[in-house]
């Protein structure tokens, strides 16, 4: 393996213009340049996000506030909802995954390569067509443009009758088309990481970033096909006059809502498992120690994958469903805390007796580990269903959502983007920039999220442009909007960050962090066909075995 | 291969270094990851304080003041969540924090790897088993609320009631007191020895809604074609706010939600006075003229006159309520003229249209509605 490299004809030609490395950029199957291009179309998506949100929270900042109109503010959340979910969450974490899965199993690419560039435009395509919409929304007379039906669009709101116009057929499309890309990528995923791992590589030797893939995969084909289906229903409803939702002729709501939930729920452990796998690759480098209890975080991340299934309905608890559902949803919900916590557990327990360092990687997996715990325990509370009559449609649960994809996957995908940083280009990132970005972020959100909770225990329901004074809630969501501006202050040090150390930033070398697996043992960033040699490995941390021959981790595993 | 080594003072001490003594150097880490440690605390905390604060008649819909026995039973289920989260969290935050600066890399390390330790199964089944024990509790103590609240009985003494949601507004009918009224609830006070809860049943005429009175009860959903129901007995006379709390449209943010709990014969008095026919006053012709003429009665109704119209709010007593536009206004001349002429300057997005009417007429238009007391 090493960094030997094999000079390539395309490689050493020189220079080409601006439109040849583009045309290369738009027709590349390489895995990493797919997933360089997932990142920076999340990246893209993520700033207009943010600027959504900014926009809900400076209406929100003062009761009867007319910054926005209530059909603008509408749109905000919907269109904030979706993109943070669809094409924000789900883009990084495919790329992170798209780019590390073949580097990390000792790959030298997908298992499909076309079959990825595909998947990755057909997500792009499918955001575009979402924010098509501001302009070609408008159907009639008076229907608003981008889609208003919130990003789990109840029906019926979606109906023809509550929606005119083209805005929902844009929202619905958009999640149909980008749910193909997911779905592909899954298969991918999957068929990678079990028959392309490299030679001594077993099962239980792969890093576990690869395990945590290969359950999400598999969660997003069982997660994402019933979304999918569901839209194509949405779909025939409103224009092959189907009833499947339409409640004016008979049709089902709350059908609506287990197919979207079916999907929705396991769609929040699609997003954090890719999480749980970066923490458990930057914990050990930064504590300088194996992971902790491997077996034990696979069987976890496996049960959680399973018990992920049989959640869905806590979502509903407020929908009327018998007290034996109530109560199943009830047990479920709580049983998946226990394999959660185990892991928890276990990046405790790979940090003890470690020599930690705080560079910007390890502080963003250190916060997640708090913020996950909280998250995980305001879930707990929202499991508990009678609880949950109270806090579900209210701030309480919008500030638990945020906690887990913002405070737990958010900012373990801030960790992964300064961990793999040198790696995809070469270069390090700036440190001081990175802490001033860890710190700024933290506080903002604290003072986001935290506060978040306090309007929804006092009966702020979600989804209000405007409220009234003298319920107790001014000062929270004032709070709340300031926090919000620290958080955009942080992204933007990001971003720049990352601008500029891609061009001005330290010459990295092939192993910055002095870390243990396959993708540190080739060039940063790695040549096209990532491996000179297909690597051969004895135990999971190959690299390991590489630099301590006298006490390799083969004896002991 | 593939087995975990067992953990303790002699596992696979590899690699070992010497133990190293506190350095100053380090403080800023230390003090970095304190503070931030300490920050997050002084958050939860002051959330906490603040929570427990309103004393004296306040209108704040809040979860943790319960009036009714609902609302109280969830409220006893999450003090005992809280505590049991609680404890978890000061548990596993000190166990984070610990470990954070404890073993951190210091000063003068001498960069040689610390002790390679890959697991423990004792250490494994602990953390296993444990959560298991505390979630079986919570899990018990959960299953037992969720079949008290939702599975109660119907006293004899019931009052019974429809609510249903429509686009930015409440529907009440009394169907055994021959009552219909909108947005603003009444009903009677629950005196525990001789209880008269209030069960309601939950429909919509559109969209989803959500029935949500912080201090009285959890929100239940208003589905079409999935007909729901709540039951409250308010303890104590007086307003409860709360509001539609399920998206339901463009106005879902003002389709607010008064409960009246008034005393047993302030209730029987009020539903007395709403059982009459509207109050036909000579004075007030021109508007009633008006009223039947126009578009109105389209969508509401006045009962004993023409107005039959059941998309918008019964008006027929409309002057016995407090606001109008669903809690958006407070029920004076002025407003009411406002909502009459321009609805969009009230409730942008209501299905409420403006009527568009001269001067004369919208006075005479409002002097009518003034005598549907």
């Amino acid at each position: 393996m090493a960094s030997e490299t094999i000079a390539l004809n395309e490689i050493a030609a020189g220079y080409r213009t601006i439109g040849e490395r583009l045309h290369g950029w738009v027709t590349t199957v390489d895995h990493k340049r797919l997933g360089i291009m997932y990142i920076i179309y999340a990246l893209m998506m993520l700033v207009i996000g943010g600027i959504e949100a900014t926009i809900m929270r400076i209406q929100l900042m003062v009761p009867h506030n007319n910054f926005v109109s209530p059909e603008v503010f509408n749109r905000m959340f919907t269109m904030h909802g979706t993109t943070m979910i669809f094409f924000v969450a789900m883009p990084l974490v495919f790329g992170f995954g798209t780019y590390l899965i073949p580097l990390m199993v000792g790959a030298r690419d997908m298992a499909f390569p076309r079959l990825n560039a595909l998947s990755f435009w057909f997500t792009a395509f499918g955001g575009l067509l979402l924010y098509f919409s501001f302009i070609g929304g408008t159907g009639l007379y008076g229907a608003g443009n981008a889609p208003d039906v919130g990003w789990f669009a109840y029906a019926p709101l979606t109906a023809k009758v509550f929606s005119q116009g083209h805005s929902t057929d844009f929202w619905s499309l958009a999640l149909l088309v980008s749910g193909f890309g997911s779905i592909g990528t899954a298969v991918n995923f999957i068929t990678t990481i079990i028959s392309m791992r490299c030679p001594g590589m077993t099962l239980g030797k792969m890093p576990l970033l690869a395990w945590l893939n290969l359950v999400m995969a598999g969660l997003v084909i069982l997660a994402v096909s019933p979304l999918t289906a569901a839209q194509i229903m949405l779909s025939i409803d409103r224009y092959l006059g189907g009833h499947f939702f339409d409640t004016q002729a008979g049709g089902s709501a709350v059908l609506w809502m287990h197919f979207f939930w079916i999907f929705g729920h396991p769609e929040v452990y699609v997003l954090v498992i890719p999480c749980f796998a970066f923490a458990s690759e930057i914990i050990p480098v930064f504590s300088r120690k194996p992971i902790f209890g491997y077996p034990v975080m696979v069987a976890a991340t496996v049960a959680i994958g399973f018990i992920s299934m049989s959640v869905w309905a806590h979502h509903m608890f407020a929908v009327g469903m018998t007290s034996y559902g109530n109560t199943f949803f009830t047990v479920t919900t709580m049983i998946i805390s226990v394999p959660t916590g185990i892991k928890i557990f276990n990046w405790i327990g790979t940090m003890w007796g470690g020599k930690i360092q705080f560079k910007a990687p390890m502080l963003f997996c250190i916060a997640f580990l708090f913020q996950f715990l909280i998250a995980g325990l305001t879930g707990i509370m929202l499991s508990a269903s009678p609880f949950n009559w109270q806090l579900t449609g209210s701030y309480f649960v919008v500030a638990h959502f945020h906690y887990v994809i913002v405070g737990a996957i958010l900012v373990t995908i801030f960790g992964a983007f300064y961990y793999w940083f040198p790696k995809m280009t070469g270069r390090m990132y700036n440190e001081t920039l990175a802490q001033w970005h860890f710190w700024l972020f933290v506080i903002g959100f604290h003072l986001t999220f935290d506060f978040m909770h306090v309007p929804g225990m006092l009966g702020m329901p979600r989804r209000i442009y405007t409220y009234e004074p003298g319920r107790g809630w001014e000062i929270w969501n004032l709070i709340v909007s300031v926090g919000a501006v620290v958080q955009g202050i942080a992204i933007l040090i990001f971003v720049f960050n990352l601008l500029w150390s891609m061009f001005k930033g330290e010459p990295a070398g092939n192993d910055p962090w002095d870390a243990w697996t396959l993708e540190w043992s080739t060039s940063s960033p790695p040549p096209d066909y990532n491996f000179a040699t297909i690597p051969v490995v004895q135990s999971r941390r190959p690299l390991w075995d590489l630099k301590h021959p006298e006490d390799p981790d083969w004896k002991y595993e | 291969m593939g087995e975990v080594a067992e953990c303790g003072p002699d596992a696979n001490p590899r690699a070992g270094s010497k133990q190293m003594k506190r350095s100053e150097q380090t403080r800023g880490v230390w003090g970095r990851v304190f503070a931030g440690a300490a920050l997050f605390v002084c958050v939860l905390f002051a959330a906490k304080i603040c929570l427990a604060d309103p004393a004296g008649p306040s209108q704040i819909p809040n979860i943790f003041k319960p009036d009714s026995t609902p609302a109280d039973s969830i409220f006893r289920l999450s003090k005992l969540v809280l505590s049991i989260t609680g404890v978890v969290f000061l548990v596993v935050f000190s166990l984070i924090a610990y470990a954070t600066v404890k073993f951190r890399r210091r000063g003068n390390d001498d960069g040689s790897e610390p002790p390679q330790v890959y697991g423990s199964n004792q250490v494994e089944l602990a953390w296993t088993v444990i959560p298991g024990l505390i979630v079986l509790v919570l899990f018990l103590a959960t299953a037992r609320v969720i079949l008290s609240v939702q599975d109660a009985p119907k006293p004899t003494g019931a009052i019974e009631v429809v609510a249903i949601g429509h686009q930015y507004w409440w529907e009440f009918r009394y169907p055994g007191l021959g009552v219909v009224t909108a947005n603003e609830l009444h009903v009677p006070v629950s005196d525990p020895q001789h209880p008269t809860p209030t069960f309601i049943k939950l429909l919509s005429a559109d969209t989803d809604h959500s029935f949500w009175v912080p201090r009285l009860a959890g929100k239940t959903d208003l589905i079409p074609n999935h007909p729901n129901s709540t039951w409250i007995d308010p303890h104590e006379t007086g307003l409860f706010l709360g509001q539609c709390a399920q998206y339901c449209g463009v106005q879902h943010a003002k389709m607010l939600l008064r409960v009246y709990v008034d005393s047993r014969p302030d209730f029987d008095a009020w539903v007395q006075q709403e059982k009459q026919p509207a109050v036909a006053a000579d004075a007030a012709t021109e508007g009633r003229h008006i009223f039947e003429s126009t578009a109105c009665i389209n969508c509401h109704a006045v009962s004993g006159t023409v107005a039959d119209g059941h998309f918008g709010p019964d008006l027929t007593h409309m002057m016995s309520r407090d606001t109008i536009a669903s809690g958006a206004a407070l029920n004076t001349r002025e407003n009411l003229r406002t909502w009459i002429q321009n609805p969009d300057s009230i409730k942008p997005g209501s299905l409420m249209p403006a009527m568009k009417l001269n001067n004369h007429d919208l006075d005479a238009l409002a002097a009518y509605l003034e005598t549907l007391r």
